[in-house]
């Protein structure tokens, strides 16, 4: 007789689920599978829409040829102008904001007016808003478009550097107080921590960090267990807001690297070099990272030392060159076939950074660059106020550049704790007339960022401290100073910088060669308060001893320290720092730290919202005509 | 050992059948089983009795008592029932007990006596009544057959998901079928029923006429049917004492059996198990049982009081007043073992053992015997199954005493199949405790599986245990130890006799921060009980604001969601809860609720600013303010007004909101602005051209590069140009025209409040030397030098800087001195040098 099969357990004989188990996110060993994920799938050719913030980090991990196989015919800018598709199917890469939605619902609905049908479908990076999908809704075309994700947060663009590519958060989140990044910050923190164990010593300032930190702690509580027992990799993490230190981000860039973004804007790791610089026709797309041997030796240097650096280069590629003089056959094959392409290559950058050296020094000839770097340094130091306030007067009337008036102006906001109310009118009266009317708003962005504004009745008390500090000796002053300063409630940046000593003194000449200090990057003049801050916490392993300097920067509730006993971290791990710029950061300061690592035998990664530079801030405080 | 198999009855050549007592039943009962209804669940189940029903005792003055109690005869509940007359009780799978009325309606009750919920099996029942039902279990649930009053069948295959049947009807069907059952068959549930000498079969679509094969004849009537537990068989107990026995098909016959009593059983139910030697059916009548299978004798029993048959998936559960136990046939394995001389290796095994324990060397030639035979491994394996397979834990003992024995004299034996019969035991032991009382057997409890006995334990409360079971087989904490926490935690908020906050902190104190437990479930359920206070409490040991939320708008605790949103850092969870608040409360209310909401605020407004911008104007004018109101007001000015008199006036609004945020250069800048618009609208149609949104500085630039130089001035004066704005621009503008006369003139107008360097540099850009050495000398002695260098007067510079004894201009003109042209000034530098520093 054949026996019975058992009945399978019966359905039904289970309790519901009562239980929550976490989607556990797709833990990937190594940061490459993060960004070599691909945006999602949509069968079939299609025309793909992309948002022009989009388009240098899809650039960056998919080229042509990829998205040819994704079977990507077409591709667009999302802009504000009816779109000319003729594929079925369109797709759309955007961020999740309401003014694309808009755009999109527009296609939609003009579509619909045609009588035509086509498949849509929305790639919101790196996540979907609630308030995109009411959007949609609103406009009626929920139901019309399909909408996905493509959660791509780190891009890694250097070997120290990893990039979010969200230049908004700086204005979303300083300017109009949005907090909707935050969230996605905490998330690459989480990715980081599954990818490289826990973090056992934490470090922070600024509002947004404490946020963005306790968001993170959050998220991993949720997680239990995932990092536990790890073994860290990487000893210290340190959150800084953009907004502690504007005044580093504002200053004009003379490293290398700095300065090329400054002049060429390096995006998403890479330059568009023009004719005047290739010495062709073309303009060259170069990628900008360490594996370019001749930018990674020059990239932190002062710009001083660079064309000394490029020609002595140029000297000794001639030299090795040279070589194949008298060379007998055998050896002139192993040059040919070992030496000669890496030479080659080496020439091609070689030409290309002295094109770049040229066009630099070009273009800041023309604008009086040392005039520009003289004035920053006196508002820095806080000297000659009345003359750098009629310097930024006439470059407004000679409306040399809208974007560079206004960040003059800021800074001298900044370091002086606010404009004098008769400076504060008149510069901007001048501005409205250089650069027109609607900068009215642009003035309102930057006062209620604490960019640009006037000083309180009782901050006048500054003007009088800069005069006593000069005729008191630096100690005394630096007494008075504080006193002064307890009074002050805004930015304090004079008395920030004498407590943490931002203006080295110089005796003669400061070697730009051998740089002593981090003031190098600019000049010798300023050491960037962002680094000096980290390079102060990290030294002290705490805040403590930096009450009175977190006081000054408004910071008092945001500054904290979180130590786990950590008995696993290496002595290795304990020299790898991450620090996470939230707003971004400059290049500037990342060649200081470099240089500060080397100095303290220190490793830092950084971990930025975007890179940014001074320009960056003011255009996107700016309001410009729609 | 001799008195060990003194229960086994043989059937047949094949198998033997035993019966041995679970319990003893002290429940106490009054009635006769004969008077009650009675349901047990499969599975070691719960027992119901509803006394005193109502086909008794007319007189309905006495209400029946609905009485449930464990397999042990621990009393789980007892009610008093209420409702209309009962025909039939039956456990569903989720061990709730449903209760078939004569009006049709079906109340589930669950364990301990609590009402779930009801549904009704038609409309037409109303009218017709029930006259009989049956609850019978298929791979989707538990489902119900009923037959009406007009002998007509209705059934559900699954009460959870209730889709309601009507059979078709059996022609010529006058009176109630003698016996009927429902079938599954090919997951279909069908009904099959005898009327007289016929077996009908009914389907969804149609009513069909069956024979059993091989039946005897003479019959008139089936007295009694019964199908096996799997639905794979089928025994009809005719009128004339025959059983017969064959595939639920009914295209195959077993066999058949005269019992030679015509008397109606009171039950027949299968005995059987898988994979079993042989399949026997058991007949009860009222003082006797017997157990008929292929085989010319059949097993008698005599029953002293009245029982009951619950059948399982391997065997019989039988219980009376007094005791509770199990028929079953015996497992091949325990059979080879215990089988008097039995000479099979897991029989020696055991032997060997019991003569070690003896210390007689009878050990070593018993294991020597099962070795030659090379039996070992199938001895132990032997001995560990029919462990499984005994009731009594002295009994297992002795057999994984044996099994271990064994193992010992085995190189690599894999250990797994002995360890987990001794946990499966160890629980299966627990369970089957008099208090707990489910008796399940081995095959059984496979069967269910672990995860639904923790679920019984769980809905018989018996937390405890569970968490035990769970530690004690290292459970993964999600589905053990977590699970039952949270059953747990949703059970005490049920306890309204309990505060909220003892109910809150007991609760926090038990789970903590168990992975896996949600306390936004556990306070879900707090609120599905009425409880929101205490819901809330709970929500506050939710870590994860995404869960609290939802359930708090749920809650209609929308501002509390709000700041628990804020709090938790999600903008889109903000922003969720921003939407609901703005359909839920007035207008005034929610701007209100926002105003103490600045995170909240501000998302809103970023909303707003794209698609209501109406609202974000009601907004700023709530909050009185007036800066931001006319920032709105001109940017409405550029982006929204098209004509020139909408984009004055919103620039007028705008200054007027200014004014009243008292930021009156904000006021002036706007005002002047719209002056400005005016007279660039009539620039334009005076003049043509393009006027309109240039700045001011623009505007006198274009006017001058027109010609109109005195519309220019004049402009400047209006608006108070500073005289360095102007020269700055009249110079670039001449210059660009390359008007150098006028450029001459201006120059001369008075004295330049900008110096004349500009006037050099900007001739120099347009490459016209001449020009810039008029220039170079109402250049101030400041920078004489520079201006000289400029036009390329490096001798002259030279003289200028010697005479200033400047060192810094002396070392920029000898920047200048370029080879040869100019070596005889840069030697008169060197001197000139060389003489200052002497003194």
């Amino acid at each position: 007789m054949t026996s019975p099969i058992p009945l399978p357990p019966p359905h039904g004989w289970m309790l519901p689920p009562l239980i929550f188990k976490p989607a556990s996110n797709a833990t990937s060993t190594s940061l490459e599978s993060i960004w070599n994920q691909p945006p999602p799938k949509l069968p079939g050719k299609k025309d793909l829409f992309i948002e022009a913030d989009l388009m240098s980090p899809l650039d960056r991990i998919a080229n042509v040829s990829i998205l040819k196989q994704h079977e990507v015919d077409k591709l667009y800018k999302v802009e504000n102008k009816p779109a000319l598709s003729s594929s079925e199917q369109l797709c759309f890469l955007v961020r999740p904001r309401i003014k694309n939605m808009r755009y999109i619902a527009s296609l939609v609905n003009a579509d619909k007016l045609a009588g035509r049908t086509r498949k849509y479908k929305v790639i919101f990076s790196p996540q979907k808003f609630y308030a995109c999908e009411m959007v949609l809704e609103e406009e009626g075309i929920y139901g019309d478009v399909s909408c996905d994700e493509w959660a791509f947060s780190l891009l890694p663009l250097d070997v120290d550097l990893l990039s979010m590519e969200l230049p908004e958060f700086f204005r979303d989140y300083f300017l109009e107080g949005d907090q909707r990044w935050i969230n996605t910050v905490a998330q690459a923190l989480h990715l980081l921590s599954t990818l490289y164990g826990p973090f056992p010593n934490c470090y922070g300032i600024g509002r947004c960090a404490k946020m963005a930190y306790e968001l993170w702690r959050n998220l991993e509580e949720e997680e239990d267990g995932e990092t536990k027992g790890r073994r860290p990799e990487i000893g210290h993490i340190f959150l800084l807001d953009r907004d502690v230190d504007f005044v580093t981000a504002l200053c004009s860039q003379v490293v290398y690297e700095g300065l090329v973004d400054d002049t060429f804007r390096i995006k998403c790791g890479s330059v568009d070099f023009g004719p005047e610089v290739t010495s062709s026709d073309k303009s060259l797309k170069v990628l900008l990272n360490a594996e370019d041997k001749v930018f990674n030796e020059i990239r932190n240097e002062h710009f001083s030392n660079v064309f000394g650096f490029l020609s002595q280069k140029a000297r000794n590629l001639q030299a090795q060159y040279d070589r194949r003089r008298g060379m007998d056959i055998k050896q002139m094959k192993n040059f040919v076939s070992q030496e000669l392409k890496g030479l080659k290559q080496e020439h091609r950058l070689l030409s290309l950074h002295i094109g770049a050296c040229e066009s630099i020094m070009k273009k800041k000839t023309k604008q009086d660059f040392q005039e520009l770097i003289k004035t920053e340094h006196a508002l820095l130091e806080g000297f000659n106020i009345r003359e750098s306030t009629s310097y930024i007067e006439e470059h407004i009337d000679q409306q040399v550049s809208p974007i560079e008036s206004l960040r003059l102006m800021c800074l001298l906001s900044i370091t002086e704790n606010g404009l004098i109310p008769k400076d504060y009118r008149s510069l901007k009266t001048q501005y409205l007339q250089s650069y027109g009317p609607e900068h009215l708003l642009t003035f309102s962005n930057l006062r209620r960022a604490g960019l640009l504004t006037e000083q309180a009745p009782g901050d006048t008390l500054t003007a009088v401290e800069s005069k006593v500090s000069k005729l008191v000796t630096d100690k005394a002053a630096g007494k008075i100073t504080d006193a002064f300063s307890s009074l002050a409630k805004r930015s304090n940046f004079r008395a920030i910088s004498k407590k943490l000593n931002l203006i080295p003194r110089v005796d003669g000449e400061y070697d730009l060669k051998v740089p002593r200090d981090m003031a190098y990057v600019f000049s010798g003049a300023y050491v960037p308060l962002s680094c000096r801050i980290i390079e102060q916490v990290l030294e002290r392993r705490s805040w403590q001893g930096l009450d009175e300097v977190v006081r000054l920067l408004n910071c008092s509730d945001f500054a904290f320290t979180d130590m786990t006993k950590e008995d696993k971290a290496s002595s290795e791990s304990l020299r790898l720092i991450l620090v996470v710029f939230l707003g971004g950061c400059t290049f500037s300061e990342i060649s200081a730290l470099r240089f500060l690592g080397r100095e303290k035998g220190y490793r830092f990664i950084f971990l930025t919202t975007a890179v940014t530079n001074s320009a960056r801030l003011m255009e996107a405080m700016s309001e410009v005509k729609a | 050992m001799d008195c060990y198999t003194a229960n086994w009855n043989p059937l047949g050549d094949s198998a033997f059948y035993r019966k041995y007592e679970l319990y003893s039943m002290d429940w106490d009962l009054k009635e006769e089983l004969r008077d009650c209804l009675v349901a047990a669940a499969p599975y070691g189940g719960p027992i119901a009795l509803l006394r005193n029903p109502w086909r008794k005792e007319k007189a309905a003055s006495v209400r029946p008592v609905l009485d449930i109690y464990s397999a042990s005869g621990m009393p789980l509940a007892s009610l008093l029932w209420k409702s209309g007359p009962v025909v039939s009780l039956g456990w569903s799978a989720e061990e709730e007990l449903l209760c078939v009325q004569e009006d049709g309606a079906v109340l589930v009750y669950g364990l301990h006596g609590d009402f779930r919920r009801h549904f009704s099996m038609g409309n037409e029942v109303l009218q017709n009544r029930v006259l009989d039902a049956r609850i019978f279990h298929t791979e989707f649930g538990s489902g119900v057959a009923i037959l009406t009053g007009a002998h007509r069948f209705t059934l559900s295959a699954n009460v959870g998901d209730l889709k309601l049947r009507r059979m078709p009807e059996v022609p010529g069907l006058q009176s109630a079928p003698s016996c009927w059952t429902a079938l599954c068959q090919d997951r279909v549930a069908h009904i099959l029923l005898a009327v007289g000498p016929d077996l009908y079969l009914l389907d969804h679509a149609a009513c069909s006429a069956v024979t059993p094969p091989g039946l005897a004849p003479g019959v008139s009537s089936f007295l009694q049917m019964a199908v096996s537990f799997t639905y794979r068989h089928l025994a009809l107990f005719t009128d004339t004492g025959y059983i017969w026995m064959g595939t639920a098909s009914l295209k195959e016959k077993l066999c058949e059996f005269n019992c030679n009593i015509r008397a109606p059983p009171k039950q027949m139910v299968w005995c059987s198990r898988p994979r079993s030697k042989e399949r026997a059916v058991v007949v009860a009548w009222e003082r006797r049982l017997m157990v008929v299978g292929d085989a010319s004798e059949s097993i008698q029993f005599v029953l002293d009081e009245d029982s009951y048959l619950v059948p399982e998936l391997d065997g019989v559960r039988i219980f009376s007043r007094s005791t509770h136990e199990f028929l079953h046939e015996v497992p091949a394995a325990s059979e080879e073992i215990f089988k008097i001389a039995s000479m099979a290796p897991g029989a020696l095994l055991l032997e060997a053992q019991k003569e070690y324990e003896k210390e007689s060397q009878k050990a070593d030639e018993y294991l020597r015997e099962i070795q030659e035979l090379g039996q070992l491994t199938q001895a132990v394996q032997q001995c560990i199954e029919a462990a499984g397979h005994e009731h009594q834990p002295d009994m297992q003992k002795s057999l994984l005493r044996a099994a271990s024995f064994g193992k010992c004299f085995l190189d690599r034996f894999p250990p797994n199949s002995f360890v987990h019969m001794c946990q499966d035991l160890r629980v299966l032991n627990a369970v089957r405790d008099y208090h707990i009382g489910i008796p399940l057997t081995y095959s059984q409890y496979k069967q269910l599986t672990i995860q639904v006995l923790l679920d019984r334990l769980v809905l018989r409360r018996l937390y405890p245990l569970a968490i035990q079971i769970c530690e004690y087989l290292r459970l993964p904490e999600v589905q053990g130890v977590s699970r039952i926490l949270a059953h747990w935690a949703c059970y005490k908020v049920q306890q309204k006799d309990v505060s909220d906050e003892d109910v809150a902190r007991a609760i926090n104190q038990k789970l903590g921060d168990t992975p896996g437990v949600s306390y936004s479930d556990i306070a879900a359920r707090a609120y599905g009980c009425g409880r929101t206070e205490l819901a809330i409490k709970l929500l506050e040991y939710e870590p994860r604001s995404g869960e609290q939320v939802p359930l708090l708008l749920k809650m209609k605790r929308s501002k509390l969601a709000l700041s628990k949103a804020i709090e938790s850092g999600d903008t889109d969870l903000v922003f969720t809860v921003l939407l609901h608040l703005k359909n839920e409360l007035n207008r005034g209310d929610f701007f209100m609720t926002l105003r103490n909401q600045p995170m909240a605020l501000s998302l809103y407004r970023q909303f707003c600013k794209h698609q209501e911008l109406e609202t974000l104007k009601d907004l700023y004018n709530q909050d009185d303010n007036h800066q931001e109101l006319g920032s709105f007001h001109i940017r409405a000015s550029y982006a929204a007004e098209e004509r020139i008199e909408g984009r004055v006036a919103a620039l007028q609004t705008a200054a007027d909101a200014f004014y009243k945020a008292k930021n009156e250069f904000a006021a002036k800048a706007t005002e002047d602005q719209m002056r400005l618009l005016r007279l660039q609208r009539r620039l334009e149609d005076e003049l043509g051209g393009q006027f309109l949104d240039l700045s001011l500085h623009d505007t006198v630039t274009t006017l001058i590069l027109g010609g109109h130089n005195k519309r220019a001035e004049q402009l400047a004066r209006d608006f108070r140009v500073p005289d360095k704005r102007l020269w700055w621009l009249k110079l670039t503008a001449l210059a660009d025209l390359e008007d150098w006369e006028e450029l001459e003139k201006f120059s001369k107008s008075k004295k330049s409040p900008i110096g004349y360097l500009p006037f050099v540099e900007i001739c120099m850009k347009q490459h016209n030397k001449y020009e810039a050495k008029k220039y170079a000398s109402r250049v101030g002695p400041e920078q004489k030098v520079k201006a000289l260098l400029l036009v390329g007067d490096v001798a002259q510079a030279a003289d200028v800087a010697i005479e200033h004894r400047n060192e810094a201009e002396l070392s920029l003109v000898l920047s200048h001195c370029t080879g040869a042209t100019d070596g005889a000034t840069a030697d008169k530098i060197q001197r000139a040098r060389a003489q200052a520093q002497k003194k």
